[in-house]
């Protein structure tokens, strides 16, 4: 058999190469966890890469999945060779288009990274909802269980298409094995080749839709022929089984390696056999090895559609006496769909097999990439045991509400003790992962070991912790779940210790390395007691290095992976140490070798300085630390958060009981406050003898951690010592005190509110009003300082000139602390909305980054303030956000209209004049909101004890008589794109919402796609090589309504215009869209500065800033106003600020000149109709 | 006919203006229209080894920022399948220059690393510079580096190209070296085809409305160049190495005192970044005519005619023409 590549790549790679191989048209959608096979596919057609026909797949992004499975369907129907790749509700939308597929027999593969479903909430995990919500669709399915076989039954599964003429999907484990980094044999093209049957591809071909030999497909039919019609197929789908066994056969001939529909492993005269799909299987296999003797076995289902009944029960072995089928899903009313097939397999066929019938439980394991180990593999074989096993169970979980949890052992452990097992906890941004991605290549590419590498990350997306778990062994890696059994830990960060037992799953005599900057003699005192007792009583060797000192020293500045990986190599013993070395310093070579000598020399400092730095410590006789973990639950958070919330904020929420969960998807609110992360390296602080109050800093603070209040001189007394105040200076707050506080642990510590100040100090002019200094020495005292402050009286809002940043910012954030990146660009925008509208705001929020700073558990960041009132807010889908926003509108309005009615009709009980005020009410402003907030209060009290039903009908809408400000927040990925049909439909409505499209010109949450927003030049993920089209005019397609209120605005360049705005926006009484841009980690930015980005971005004329009121064209003016003036100097200086155009003039010089060219003709011609469309006269 | 012609590094150049560099040898076009004002021949712009290491810093920077952290989006941007970053671009760029005219290219390095002006120097050499000039520029900020230290540098780095690469190596220097004519020997026994007199680092300047230190270019005044023709005047004939004088010629008559002291030839920039490439044109036809009128024949019979060694007040390039010239001043 021919020697083939050895490659260590993920699951999506693996798909992606396949599917990129065999077939002509690629149409693409981001979506988690299935982008990067998108990604690889248009990365590789802009590098020209071939298909085992020579030519380059043509990629297409859509706007949807949606579009994406019409594109197919159309591709398919005129002849060219198509795939594309999805999941979850990606998949969802696919469906319909998939039953057309089908219905037409077309030769198609849609590899899907499986995923959750979004119920009471979403999950961008693994689990099989999805796939199982298309298994009626008429694609046949057919399942991979690791990495291998992903590369494997791709290539399976397009071989069987073009034979059977059923679509097929296939499906692996999304995260588990889409983004698992495994040793693989990789299929060569001529594997490809002979794989595929060019005269089944050519037939494909034929039967294409051609004006030349035209045919008709997509009739409507009656009932005289629809169901026999339905019938016409099913010789097919009989026939799919045997094709694809005879595929897998052939695959055989080839690779070696022979895959059955159903694949039997374990005893061949097995009483217990766990039947399974997907990653789970593999831990199965795992477990089966261990308990040989005890005669269990595992059936690992690959082809799931068509379910061939007689080749399932043929596979079980005859002893079999008890199964038990394990579902990665659910299936609320009704039991899950693999166990039904199989308890109707056994029925339909099984007599022939079996004297009598196995007994068969079903249960549920493994949702939303629920750990599933060993321990619950042993535990559902044991349930078999049992004369009344569970039925219907769940296993992974406690479910104390309806005891349907299997108990197990959780001790249970099969980790295999040879090779190397561990575990290493990283910073995000230190850059652990890739190191040890690259540790994964180094050590697959080079040796003969088997590698495995999965990765855990945080839901923040700021300050996020890593958690690596790397496998290294002589013998194929079937280990599809964490470690728990470690023979080497790292922890990069020694903070981790303070908060998290990272010890817990090391085995005895195992190996510790710690990244600290305490040396080997001091760093005993330094680490919690739990920690060392823990290193003295599993005789554990102990490793301590200061990596950020040999970082500085070798010139890598604040990067320490090289560092790291480094040590790894030296004291794991994975590669003989000089072997380790040499390779290490050869990746560095090959990564570093044509950037330059200094780079490359750096690196190999970085190298040997830190072996001469790296040392073990030597344990003490006695555990002398007094250092505690700190698991300290503050006294006075509410119940739910102590019990629930701080669990999952601690790392245990696996163990969360269901009792303790709400049923409906609904949580409180204001829950980031109790997290005090501490993430930040710095904290600015305010310098109160030269701050001017202007308020700049806290609007632009992206995560609400600066605050400002103007207050009476009493509330000074006993103030902290440290407590800062100062005069206020604004004219209406004479007299009184101003103090700007930071929340010292809730800072991210980006410094845009540094770069903002306006302010210099005279005499050293680099310091400024706010100045960033190390959070750690000053965590204690502002601490207090910041619970001082908030028990100061907020400003009254009714007294708050809202239209000047430097009052305004004095009014409460109901967003604060949120998730999102440090120096986020959207999060201001949001922040700003919930000051002015927060207490009567609702918001519904499109799926994207905003979903997910903003509702991503454990903690959320919306809050309520002293009364109690705050944003509600929800997300419904990605794709149907607008109309999700217009169904509030409509109910609160229709609400409000059944309690003018009702008010009219207690009119007597209420009093005239009472009603009179209540229903003529003017809402335009705080005090006028304020006002009927009273009067509902009034109502409220004369209706509360009155027992009739209308009293209680009014009582139940009397809240909507006082004015509520929908919003409906999306990125533009929503609005320009999936979302735009519905938004476009919405502000045609006329009805009052506010629409804030939070551009980033990305598909930012996903990874940073183009977007139709994405504008001419700029690269992004699917316009690899610079998107060569002009941004899509959103603004100027909603103006084109005429009574829709458009809005362009940028904080960074215009503030006060920003702020003018949304008051405008809110004000008019329609539909209002404001597009902000939003500077985003995805442009390539420094962050700390992208508020001059901004400024650039407005200056030059790519960003223009308007207003189009159709108020005023009432007052017979025209609508739109430029609010920026005409572009200045050349758009190329705003371009050379960011990445992602700049990367272009390094990847195509010729082509980046060229689209930079088109771009600023973009800008010219943009301001040209603009400008003449606001000096246009207004229509008479 | 007056002959103009002067040999420069052993090239042979048709007169003694050269277009120095500056960013009007960034357009091929710009080289052409340099070549048809008659300039001699141009040194390209500088390729800067430090914006190269920083360009590729930052791009890996940007590529990796926030990325592997969440575990939607693991990275930013597409992974760029070939970095094209400087040098290939200038490398690039000597190559077509020397495709697009017939005149020598000289190519200008500015490296950071010991290594970098070495394997920056083969490059050129290998993409067809004709010459090249070192472009060292080192500004001794740290109290602890003596004198002694920075001409070692200078040294250092001349004698690591010179002995690794075979076409002319010119070496344009600052004036801030306490004894000049010592170090422009010692640069001379170390090799150097040309000394370049002189650099004119940019100076910060201070923005009083934003309270920052800006970088605020200055072109050269003819005031200017007064500097490099007292020292070249000094030099000339005290080292076996060519000398181009740099820095405040504006108009012809300044090309024929630079050549008068002693310069082999003379190098335009503010002049052409102020009056645009025909200005060069000008300044040649206007030395030419000047040349006719006071029947010069030859550049060679000017050739430091009024440097020091061969004018009448040898003096008058020293100390004392200070005093004097204060004293004519009250």
């Amino acid at each position: 058999m021919a020697q083939r590549k050895q490659v260590t790549i993920d699951g999506n790679e693996a798909a992606a190469y396949v599917a990129f191989a065999v077939n002509e048209v690629i149409a693409i959608y981001p979506i988690t966890p299935s982008s990067p096979m998108g990604e690889w596919a248009d990365e590789w057609n802009s590098a020209s890469k071939k298909n085992i026909w020579g030519t380059t797949p043509l990629v297409q992004e859509m706007q949807s999945e949606a579009g994406v499975a019409g594109a197919v369907h159309g591709a398919l129907q005129t002849g060219a060779l198509t795939t594309t790749f999805t999941c979850s509700q990606g998949l969802l939308l696919m469906l319909p288009n998939m039953y057309k597929i089908a219905g037409e027999l077309s030769s198609t593969v849609f590899h899907i990274a499986a995923r959750s479903l979004a119920t009471q909430g979403l999950s961008i995990f693994g689990d099989h909802q999805d796939v199982m919500a298309a298994r009626m669709t008429g694609f046949a399915m057919l399942c991979s269980a690791s990495v291998q076989e992903v590369m494997d039954m791709a290539l399976i599964s397009q071989a069987a298409t073009l034979e059977a003429r059923i679509p097929f999907v296939h499906f692996f484990d999304g995260f588990r094995t889409s983004h698992e980094v495994a040793k693989i044999e990789q299929l060569s093209m001529d594997d490809i080749r002979a794989m595929i049957d060019e005269d089944l591809v050519l037939a494909h071909r034929r039967r294409r839709l051609t004006p030349d030999a035209p045919v008709i497909r997509g009739t409507a039919q009656n009932p005289d022929v629809h169901f026999q019609s339905r019938e016409t197929v099913n010789p097919f789908y009989q026939a799919c089984p045997g094709i694809v066994q005879k595929a897998m056969d052939t695959f055989a001939q080839l690779t070696g390696r022979q895959y059955k529909l159903f694949q039997y492993y374990g005893e061949t005269d097995a009483k217990r056999v766990v039947v399974i799909m997907g990653s789970g299987a593999e831990t199965c296999q795992d477990t089966v090895d261990h308990l040989l003797g005890q005669k269990v076995g595992v059936l690992k289902v690959r082809l799931y559609r068509p379910f061939a009944k007689e080749a399932f029960v043929e596979a079980l072995p005859k002893s079999v006496t008890s199964i038990a089928v394990l579902d990665r899903t659910k299936e609320p009313g009704s039991s899950e769909p693999l166990y039904l097939d199989v308890v109707n397999a056994l029925v339909e066929c099984g007599a022939s097999r079996f004297e009598r019938l196995p007994k068969v439980i079903g249960g549920r394991y493994g949702i939303s990439s629920k750990e599933f180990t060993p321990a619950m593999v042993k535990g559902v074989f044991d349930e078999l045991l049992k004369a009344q096993p569970k039925n219907h169970f769940t296993v992974g979980i406690n479910d104390d509400l309806s005891h349907t949890s299997l108990d197990y052992d959780q001790n249970f452990n099969i980790e295999s003790q040879a090779g190397v097992r561990a575990i290493f906890y990283g910073l995000g941004a230190d850059g652990t992962v890739s190191a040890n991605k690259n540790s994964i290549k180094i050590i697959g590419e080079n040796t003969p070991l088997f590698a495995q590498g999965y990765f855990v990350y945080d839901s923040k997306k700021s300050g996020s912790m890593t958690v690596s778990h790397l496998r290294f062994g002589p013998k194929p890696i079937h280990s599809t779940y964490l470690i728990n059994k470690a023979n080497f830990v790292a922890c990069h960060q020694s903070q981790f210790l303070e908060t998290m037992d990272v010890l817990q799953g090391i085995q005895e005599e195992g190996i510790f390395l710690l990244n600290s900057h305490h040396g080997p003699e001091a760093v005993w005192q330094h680490i919690p007691r739990l920690t060392a007792q823990m290193i003295r009583d599993k005789k554990l060797r102990f490793f301590v290095i200061d990596a950020y000192s040999v970082a500085g020293k070798s010139g890598m500045g604040g990067r320490i992976n090289t560092i790291m990986q480094t040590c790894f190599f030296a004291i794991s013993g994975v590669l003989p140490k000089d072997e380790a070395i040499a390779a290490i310093k050869e990746s560095i070579k090959k990564a570093y070798g044509k950037k330059g000598e200094e780079i490359l020399k750096k690196n190999y400092e970085a190298v040997d300085n830190t072996l001469a730095n790296l040392h073990e410590v030597k344990a003490p006789s006695q555990v002398t630390s007094t250092v505690e973990l700190n698991h300290k639950i503050p006294d006075e958070a509410p119940e739910f958060v102590r019990k629930v919330t701080y669990e999952m904020i601690k790392g245990r929420g696996e163990a969360v009981p269901v009792s303790a969960l709400p049923c409906d998807g609904t949580y409180p609110v204001g829950t980031t406050k109790w997290e005090k992360r501490n993430i930040a390296q710095e904290i600015p602080v305010w310098d109160n003898a030269i701050c001017i109050q202007c308020g700049k800093c806290a609007m632009v603070c992206p995560h609400a951690v600066i605050r400002i209040k103007a207050y009476d001189n009493k509330y000074l007394r006993e103030s902290p010592s440290t407590f800062k105040s100062m005069e206020a200076k604004d004219r209406e707050w004479s007299g009184m005190k101003y103090t700007i506080q930071v929340a010292p642990e809730d800072c991210t510590g980006c410094g845009i509110c540094v770069d903002v100040c306006p302010v210099k100090n005279k005499s050293e002019t680099k310091f400024k009003a706010l100045n960033m200094k190390p959070q750690e020495p000053l965590r204690e005292e502002e601490r207090k300082n910041w619970e001082f402050f908030l028990n100061i009286p907020d400003v009254d809002r009714n007294l708050v000139k809202k239209s000047a940043i430097r009052s305004a910012q004095t009014l409460q954030p109901l967003f604060e602390f949120s998730g999102a990146c440090a120096g986020c660009g959207e999060t201001p925008y949001i922040k700003l909305a919930t000051q002015l509208f927060g207490d009567r705001m609702v918001i519904a929020n499109a799926t994207g980054c905003s979903s997910i700073y903003g509702g991503n558990l454990p903690t959320t960041p919306y809050t309520k303030n002293n009364e109690g009132r705050g944003p509600a807010w929800s997300n419904s889908l990605f794709e149907d956000n607008a109309e999700f926003g217009l169904g509030f509108r409509i109910s609160i309005d229709k609400q409000k209209e059944m309690a003018c009615e009702y008010v009219k009709k207690l009119e007597t009980l209420l009093g005239a004049s009472l009603v009179e005020e209540i229903i003529h009410a003017r809402q335009t402003d705080e005090a006028e909101i304020f006002q009927q907030r009273g009067r509902v209060q009034v109502l409220k009290e004369k209706l509360r004890n009155n027992p009739s039903a209308d009293a209680k009908i009014l009582l139940s809408v009397a809240d909507m008589l006082v004015k509520k400000s929908v919003w409906i927040i999306g990125g533009d990925g929503w609005a320009y794109d999936i979302g735009y049909g519905g938004l476009d439909h919405v502000i045609s409505s006329g009805r009052n919402v506010n629409i804030l499209v939070l551009d980033t010109e990305v598909y930012s949450n996903t990874g940073g796609q183009a977007s139709k927003s994405t504008s001419r030049s700029a690269v992004a993920k699917f316009a690899a090589a610079g998107k060569s089209l002009p941004k899509k005019d959103l603004a100027r397609m909603a103006m084109t309504y005429g009574y829709v209120y458009v809005a362009s605005v940028s904080m960074g360049a215009k503030d006060e215009h920003t702020l003018k705005t949304f008051l405008e926006a809110e004000a008019y009484d329609g539909p209002s869209l404001i597009i902000a841009y939003s500077h985003c980690i995805a442009h390539g930015i420094n962050m700390t500065t992208a508020m001059q980005d901004q400024k650039a971005a407005v200056s030059t004329g790519y960003w223009p800033l308007f207003r189009y009121n159709p108020g005023l064209i009432r007052e017979g003016k025209n609508p739109l106003t430029l609010d920026s003036a005409a572009p200045k100097g050349f758009l190329q200086e705003f371009l050379n600020m960011e990445n992602r155009f700049k990367m272009l003039s390094k990847t195509d010089p010729e082509g980046a000149k060229k689209l930079a060219a088109l771009a600023q003709q973009d800008v010219n011609e943009r301001w040209r109709i603009y400008s003449a469309m606001a000096s246009d006269a207004p229509a008479p | 006919m007056i002959d103009l012609s002067t040999t420069y590094m052993g090239l042979k150049l048709k007169n003694p203006v050269i277009a120095s560099a500056s960013p009007l040898s960034k357009s091929l076009d710009n080289l052409k229209k340099l070549e048809d004002a008659g300039a001699a021949a141009i040194v390209n712009y500088s390729l800067f080894e430090e914006e190269i290491t920083h360009e590729i810093y930052e791009l890996d920077h940007y590529l990796t920022a926030g990325t592997e952290s969440f575990a939607e989006s693991l990275t930013y941007f597409p992974k760029p399948l070939q970095y094209d970053i400087d040098p290939d671009d200038y490398l690039e760029h000597i190559y077509k220059a020397k495709k697009a005219v017939d005149i020598p290219i000289i190519a200008s390095l500015n490296a950071h690393s010991e290594g970098g002006w070495v394997t920056y120097a083969k490059h050129i050499q290998q993409a067809g510079a004709d010459a090249l000039e070192l472009n060292i520029y080192f500004l001794a900020t740290d109290p602890q580096i003596s004198g002694q230290d920075v001409e070692n540098i200078y040294l250092e780095v001349l004698k690591s190209v010179k002995s690794n690469v075979v076409i002319p190596v010119a070496v344009k220097i600052s004036p801030f070296f306490s004894s000049m004519a010592n170090m422009a020997k010692r640069l001379d026994e170390a090799g150097a085809d040309a000394l370049v007199l002189f650099n004119r680092f940019y100076q910060p300047d201070i923005d009083l409305s934003n309270l920052a230190v800006v970088p605020n270019v200055l072109l050269s005044t003819p005031q200017a160049m007064r500097l490099p023709l007292r020292w070249v005047a000094i030099l000339y004939g005290q080292i076996k190495a060519n000398l181009a004088a740099t820095g405040g010629i504006h108009g012809p008559e300044d090309v024929i005192k630079m050549l008068m002291a002693g310069s082999d030839v003379t190098m335009l920039c503010s002049a052409l970044l102020q009056n645009g490439i025909p200005q060069l044109k000008k300044i040649l036809e206007g030395a030419r005519q000047w040349m006719e009128e006071h029947e010069y024949v030859s550049v060679s019979q000017m050739q430091g005619s009024m440097s020091q060694k061969s004018c009448a007040d040898p003096k008058a390039f020293e100390r004392a023409n200070y005093m004097k010239a204060l004293q004519s001043f009250k």
